[in-house]
């Protein structure tokens, strides 16, 4: 099967900006694919060169067969761009804003009207076809956006960061329709900075600084993942994180509402001297459960040390 | 009164039946809740679920309707003025100045808020340094990453000192780095008896208050630490099931006997029965004449995005009440 997306050294700078740093890509068809990474990593600027919207200053991509720089139009034809703020007109009505872009990328009406009601019904938005855009929420608004998006029947869809400000009830609706869009062959490429999100893809990269840093399925991307994760439940989770902090080999402490999650080196042997601390102090606490690695526990492990943020 | 009893009055909310009515629609429904000092307490809901209106009867924004609100120990609807001197309110937008530099926008703040000549040097210099912004001080605000205006936008609402913080979506659609980071401050603010009040729909968020009132159609239907959510606000039992195809497994599902709600989660889906022992010995063999593999199918704890569904889930009418 070929690739439906393959980008070879693509570089783009900015202003003394390195925002792709000569990033390679493939992704096959019928894949969902994730993009992830910190602001900053080059996610939407990867997207838009892929879309052929902005020209890169190096390498090249080549989507659904065509060149992104020679063949951009036609390259247009074939995928949908949803950015994140997807431009819907909010004074014109959900229908109407389906028949823009229906007629912007040149559907007739017969296939509009068929494929607008399929998708709108997937969507649960069946029932507000009449409403204004501008009242509807931020979940049906993306709904919408993606319904406009896949009006001209694309073979690759790029998605940039679409989830951003949905609740999970909208957020499921939204996964179910990219399900559905696999099953009939479509490729899908989306970013998004929700790490349980990108646990829905089939396989992932992981930007930073422009360029890929990882890349593979994301079972054996947590499989890659040093050490294990313990939750320490509590009721006074403060103090069980003093007690905790700095004994050895725990990598990582982060501190929740109703107790502390821990990255160790080896879990059977940590637990049994966490459980000491934690008494030697006379924090209570209710339990000591080891849990999967998250795909945000591998993301902050392998980029704290060279973030920005850290150590501030 | 003596010294701590009146920290922990000043820091403290108390609200009994409260409700908010817009014209027939009724936005807040009959709420009761109480907040002690340091306590970080969370608002989990659905947009539209009256997350807001709450925050924003609690900071004497909007009358209440009915009921009663006590914040900082003082009534919301009669001394609104006096309460808003004692909270810090943060949005989702994080209304900074983005035209502005970062100490320009500081000043602003420290003004609008009456915080002392003398002692508004220092509380900037503070702000600065907990932003982590020292050598960015002439930076346009416009121009920072999303991480850094957010913590920014921390030390704005907090420059007066709040005894009372109201964060609403505090880190929706930053990186999981700064996220860790923000929420770091956020408890150490905790720590020095700051009572914190998060409203989101982000269970990344939930996960670091100490206690959840999950909000639905203007009522709390379950409140409790995040572990005690998990373990008991589910109706049925929470199957993991590895699939695949994935797509088609998830169709399977949603119509298979005994499934109550399916959902993709993961590279996996999240199945909730009512009778689990029934579902693991009956599922394998319906995915199989579905055309599905299921290689493990096991019971496991619910996270609280699976709760949140369960108790939110329910689509309201079409027709009537605001846009959802």
């Amino acid at each position: 099967m070929a690739a439906a997306i393959q980008a070879f050294a693509l570089s783009k700078r900015f202003a003394g900006v390195q925002a792709v740093d000569r990033l390679n890509l493939t992704v096959e068809t019928g894949e969902i694919f994730g993009l992830v990474g910190p602001d900053g990593a080059g996610k939407t600027t990867t997207m838009r060169m892929l879309a052929g919207i902005l020209a890169p200053d190096e390498g090249s991509a080549f989507v659904a067969g065509y060149d992104v720089v020679r063949d951009s139009e036609a390259v247009k034809n074939q995928i949908s761009y949803m950015p994140q703020r997807f431009g819907l007109y909010e004074d014109l009505t959900v229908d109407e804003n389906i028949r823009f872009y229906a007629d912007l990328f040149g559907v007739d009406a017969k296939t509009r009207t068929e494929h607008a009601a399929r998708l709108l019904q997937a969507a649960g938005m069946a029932e507000f076809r009449n409403r204004l855009a501008g009242k509807l929420s931020g979940g049906m608004k993306q709904k919408l956006g993606l319904t406009c998006a896949l009006i001209h029947h694309p073979r690759v869809l790029l998605l940039d960061e679409p989830t951003t400000g949905v609740d999970p009830v909208s957020r499921r609706d939204f996964w179910q329709i990219l399900y559905a869009l696999l099953a009939e062959g479509v490729t899908i490429l989306i970013s998004t900075a929700y790490l349980d999100e990108a646990e829905r893809c089939t396989r992932l990269a992981l930007l930073h600084r422009g360029s890929t840093l990882m890349c593979d399925t994301p079972e054996r991307l947590k499989s890659k993942m040093k050490g294990a994760t313990l939750i320490v439940t509590s009721q006074q989770p403060r103090e069980a994180s003093e007690a905790l902090s700095g004994a050895d080999g725990i990598s990582s402490l982060v501190l929740v509402g109703d107790g502390v999650h821990l990255v160790v080196d080896d879990p059977s042997r940590r637990r049994g001297e966490i459980r000491r601390r934690l008494e030697a102090a006379g924090v209570p606490f209710e339990e000591i459960n080891a849990s999967e690695p998250t795909i945000e526990d591998l993301f902050v492990a392998s980029i704290e040390r060279e973030s920005p943020y850290a150590g501030q | 009164m003596p010294a701590n009893d009146a920290h922990a009055a000043r820091a403290s909310v108390e609200v009994t039946d409260l409700v908010k009515r817009f014209g027939t629609f009724t936005a807040v429904d009959r709420v009761s809740f109480q907040a002690t000092r340091g306590e970080i307490l969370g608002f989990l809901g659905p947009n539209g679920a009256g997350k807001s209106t709450i925050i924003r009867v609690l900071c004497g924004l909007l009358r209440p309707t009915s009921g009663r609100a006590i914040v900082a120990g003082l009534d919301v609807a009669s001394e609104a003025e006096a309460v808003r001197q004692h909270i810090g309110y943060m949005s989702q937008k994080f209304s900074l100045y983005n035209d502005l530099e970062v100490i320009e926008n500081l000043r602003f703040f420290a003004g609008m808020y009456n915080v002392p000549n003398h002692l508004a040097q220092q509380r900037i210099a503070g702000a600065i340094a907990m932003a982590g912004l020292a050598g960015h001080e002439h930076d346009l605000t416009g121009t920072l990453a999303g991480g850094w205006k957010q913590r920014l936008a921390l030390g704005c609402a907090v420059l007066h000192e709040p005894a009372i913080l109201f964060l609403d979506e505090p880190t929706s659609g930053v990186d999981p780095i700064s996220r860790r980071h923000f929420w770091e401050l956020i408890h150490q603010h905790a720590a020095a008896g700051v009572t914190v009040f998060v409203s989101t729909h982000y269970m990344d968020e939930a996960e670091y208050c100490n206690r959840l009132a999950l909000i639905n159609r203007g009522r709390i239907v379950a409140m409790g630490t995040p572990a005690e959510l998990k373990r008991h606000a589910m109706k049925g039992t929470l199957l993991l099931a590895r699939c695949d195809p994935l797509g088609p497994a998830l169709e399977a599902a949603q119509t298979a006997p005994g499934v109550m709600e399916a959902a993709v989660f993961g590279n996996a889906l999240h199945l909730t029965v009512g009778d689990p022992r029934t579902a693991i010995a009956a599922l394998p063999a319906y995915f199989t004449r579905n055309g599905v593999r299921c290689a493990d199918l096991e019971q496991i704890r619910p996270s609280l995005e699976d709760v949140f569904v369960a108790l939110t889930g329910v689509r309201p009418p079409p027709a009537g009440g605001p846009a959802q």
